[in-house]
């Protein structure tokens, strides 16, 4: 009875939940019953060795891209490794991208070969999107996550050039090097928002001895960031810290919008927050 | 399983966590507690779109973080799954919630119930034979229960219960423990019954008996399928034997085949007889046509009777949930001659089918929230098992309704299909921890002897660990609704 990998409709029995350990994905395809259902069967059928072929090459995984890349025998690690590949002037480990990448790797199980109008892979708020010409999809934007509802929304259309959408922050499942509440980024697809989540958020920070940091092995004994100060608590901050704290993540999302790894990127910190990427200047009414 | 300063392996997926002491694993649902390894199950909060509000975002409406605060637009209520106990210091539940609901103050009484004395009862939707009354039901050798009475279309099992967990030898217990864990939580187990079958069960799905997964729950018996259909067979075949292992029915002999003016075919069943047409045991129990042992129809012909019987007769022998089906024609001599069934009759045969319901196994859990439970409610427990009584208390069981038994008692009945998943936990002892909520008005928690002192704003939740948003599952009543203030 120990648990391998599940899969379940949600009460709705419209979305399909795939679980196996760590790996907790919600998915929904839209189109004609048939095509879904076939849809749902492909996914659950790629399901099945996700996470076994992940955990063969997970050493390898949580050691810092060099100058020299590393080659995986997995898809889901390819992804991985070709998503932080670009970031590789900062440290950072192909885990930085392995939610993403399960979602995309999913993503492609589930559309391949069928007639969808649309579909997404949420693998616990990193989302890979599937569009046919013309679909559409609204991502609801949460500047404040403190209130926990939504401050705006974006619609992702066909015919631009982004696929995923990726959420990272201080105090969810992972380790961050910073302090923000939420960075939520756009990109091409959801391994590279949500390598560039991790690192943007990683770069909202300032020293203040408000924040309690340990290193991460102390936490972690096989953390893939090793030593690495991360960040256990934050305790109350002036305005001025918050705003060092935004305009240096913004640097690190600015610097990756020009270099085209994203799309965009909404930063939040304390209920101040601040938006990268022309597109979604619009999208969060507040921020003008 | 042990190493270096505290830490924990945990050997619940391939990923091999090793957590330090107080830290979860990558998935979150376990930890290190205290130096073993234990679920460390966020509290589960359901929420429902407020009536006047439309459907959710979807990208909102995953599971996910929850920040401590209410969510304006929606209605939210704190279940036990993950809530932890206070077992058994006779402290106040883990959570004790107010809200407010249609201008009324509400409180919910939030906890994960140690339940020493619980079981489950399995009814499994099936004709075939799984094994004599009171025969024992086997988990990895273990007796975990027993087979009970037989229901319409069903058998039940009991399973569990106390005397399995605390009463026998240790491995008795941990066995029976793991599979009232693994029904609960709507995984599959691997029964067997002595002198009987082995089956494959798991809640919400059909059960795989003798490694044949059931698809149909019969009709009726033998009488009632001759009784829904006697209209549509008359005139298309001269005899109807439907097969059953309950009641064996004979159309022309039965009611209904009078009723239509059939003539008497003089082909006699064994068997006992009941009334005219409708006979009791034709065969022995089985995994055959109709739950019986037979595999060849014909060996339940008595005889036909040559005074009455004429040649050309024609003969549809079915089961009571038209799986199986053969076409007889009499030749010369009376004997039957097995030929190929008809159109008219293929429709009809399938038209049984089509009325059996998809057979499921469902499990119940069942419970007695009694001692401590109840003080981590009120300083006078028996005050809140009148409260119950008296339905001015709503019991859920991680949300989902709950029939509570009459007599002394807080003794609670619930599908575990309608409550979150994974939503059990067990014990040592072996014990199974199961999610409980008692929601009343404030006034009546007041007059019961509530801990008042204890009364937190929902927002509390939040500070004391990690919350799992999800959605409320449509079709549970909602706890503060209408029934839920009844007074």
């Amino acid at each position: 009875m120990a648990a391998g990998p599940q899969a379940a409709l949600l009460p709705d029995g419209r979305r399909l939940h795939l679980n196996h350990g760590p790996i907790d994905l919600v998915i929904e395809a839209f189109g004609a019953e048939r095509e879904v259902t076939r849809a749902y069967e492909q996914a659950v059928e790629r399901f099945s060795d996700i996470l076994e072929t992940l955990v063969a090459e997970l050493p390898e995984l949580r050691r810092p891209v060099g100058d020299m890349p590393h080659v995986f025998a997995g898809p889901v690690a390819r992804r991985m490794a070709a998503a932080v590949w670009w970031h590789r002037g900062v440290r950072v480990t192909p885990m930085a991208a392995v939610a993403g990448a399960v979602a995309d790797e999913m993503l492609a199980a589930l559309t391949a070969g069928r007639r969808l109008d649309r579909a997404y892979v949420n693998d616990g708020g990193d989302i890979a999107l599937y569009l046919a010409p013309g679909a559409g999809f609204e991502v609801g934007l949460a500047a404040r996550p403190a209130r926990a509802g939504l401050d705006g929304s974006f619609t992702v259309t066909a015919k631009m050039p982004l696929r995923g959408v990726a959420t990272s922050g201080q105090g969810g499942r992972s380790f961050s090097l910073g302090i923000a509440d939420a960075v939520t980024v756009l990109a091409a697809d959801a391994a590279a928002a949500d390598v560039a989540a991790t690192l943007i958020a990683n770069a909202v920070d300032l020293d203040h001895p408000a924040i309690e940091r340990r290193p991460a092995r102390a936490l972690d004994p096989d953390s893939d960031l090793g030593d690495l100060p991360v960040t256990v608590a934050v305790g109350a901050l002036d305005e001025e810290a918050v705003m060092t704290a935004l305009t240096g993540g913004e640097a690190a999302a600015r610097s990756m919008l020009s270099a085209g790894l994203i799309f965009g990127a909404v930063l939040a910190l304390n209920g101040q927050f601040r938006v990268v990427g022309d597109a979604l200047a619009h999208a969060l009414p507040a921020a003008a | 399983m042990t190493d270096e300063a505290g830490i924990v392996v945990c050997d619940a997926c391939p990923v091999l966590c090793r957590i330090r002491p107080g830290r979860t694993g990558a998935c979150g649902r376990y930890g290190n507690a205290d130096g073993a390894l234990a679920r460390m199950d966020p509290v589960v909060l359901a929420r429902r779109a407020a009536e006047s509000e439309g459907k959710f975002v979807p990208f909102l409406s995953q599971a996910g973080q929850w920040d401590g605060s209410l969510v304006p637009q929606t209605e939210t209520f704190l279940t036990g799954v993950g809530a932890g106990t206070t077992y058994p210091d006779y402290k106040p539940a883990p959570f004790i919630v107010s809200s407010r609901h249609r201008g009324v103050d509400m409180v919910t009484v939030v906890t994960e119930g140690i339940f020493s004395y619980c079981g489950l009862k399995l009814k499994v939707d099936t004709d075939r034979y799984i094994g004599p009354e009171q025969a024992a039901v086997r988990c990895e050798g273990e007796q975990v229960g027993h087979v009970t009475t037989a229901e319409y279309g069903s058998q039940m099992m009991a399973l569990g219960g106390v005397r399995h967990l605390t009463g026998g030898s240790k491995k008795e217990g941990n066995v029976t423990c793991r599979m009232m864990l693994a029904l609960c939580n709507k995984e599959r187990v691997e029964l067997t019954v002595d002198g009987g079958a082995g089956l494959s069960v798991q809640a919400g799905k059909p059960p795989v008996i003798n490694d044949v997964e059931e698809a149909r729950m019969r009709v009726g018996c033998g009488s009632a399928t001759i009784g829904m259909f006697a209209r549509q067979w008359y005139g298309k075949v001269d005899e109807v034997i439907v097969v059953d292992d309950h009641i064996t029915g004979v159309l022309t002999e039965h009611q209904a085949g009078r009723f239509l003016g059939m003539p008497p075919s003089g082909i006699r069943v064994r068997g006992r007889k009941s009334t005219p047409g409708r006979y009791f045991q034709v065969a022995e129990p089985g995994t055959g046509w109709g739950g019986t042992d037979i595999t060849d129809p014909l060996t339940i012909l008595e005889k036909i009777d040559p005074k009455t019987a004429r040649a050309g007769l024609r003969l549809l022998m079915v089961s009571t949930t038209g799986e199986d089906a053969a076409y007889f024609v009499l030749d010369d001599d009376l004997e039957p001659v097995p030929a190929e069934l008809p159109d008219p009759l293929v429709g009809v045969v399938e038209r049984i089918g089509e009325n059996c319901e998809p057979a499921l196994v469902s499990v119940l859990f069942m419970a007695g929230a009694g001692g401590s439970l109840r003080a981590g409610v009120t300083e006078n427990p028996v005050r809140l098992t009148r409260s119950v009584k008296e339905s001015r208390t709503r019991v859920t069981c991680g949300g989902a309704p709950v029939y509570v038994w009459p007599g002394g008692g807080i003794t609670i009945l619930a599908d575990v299909m309608r409550m979150p998943d994974n939503a059990f936990g067990y014990v040592p002892t072996p014990a199974l921890v199961g999610p409980i909520e008692f929601t009343l008005r404030l006034d009546d928690y007041r007059a019961l002897g509530g801990h008042m002192d204890d009364v937190r704003d929902l927002g509390v939740v939040g500070e004391k660990g990690a919350v799992q948003v999800t959605e409320w599952r449509a079709g549970n009543p909602w706890p503060f609704g209408p029934d839920g203030e009844a007074r």
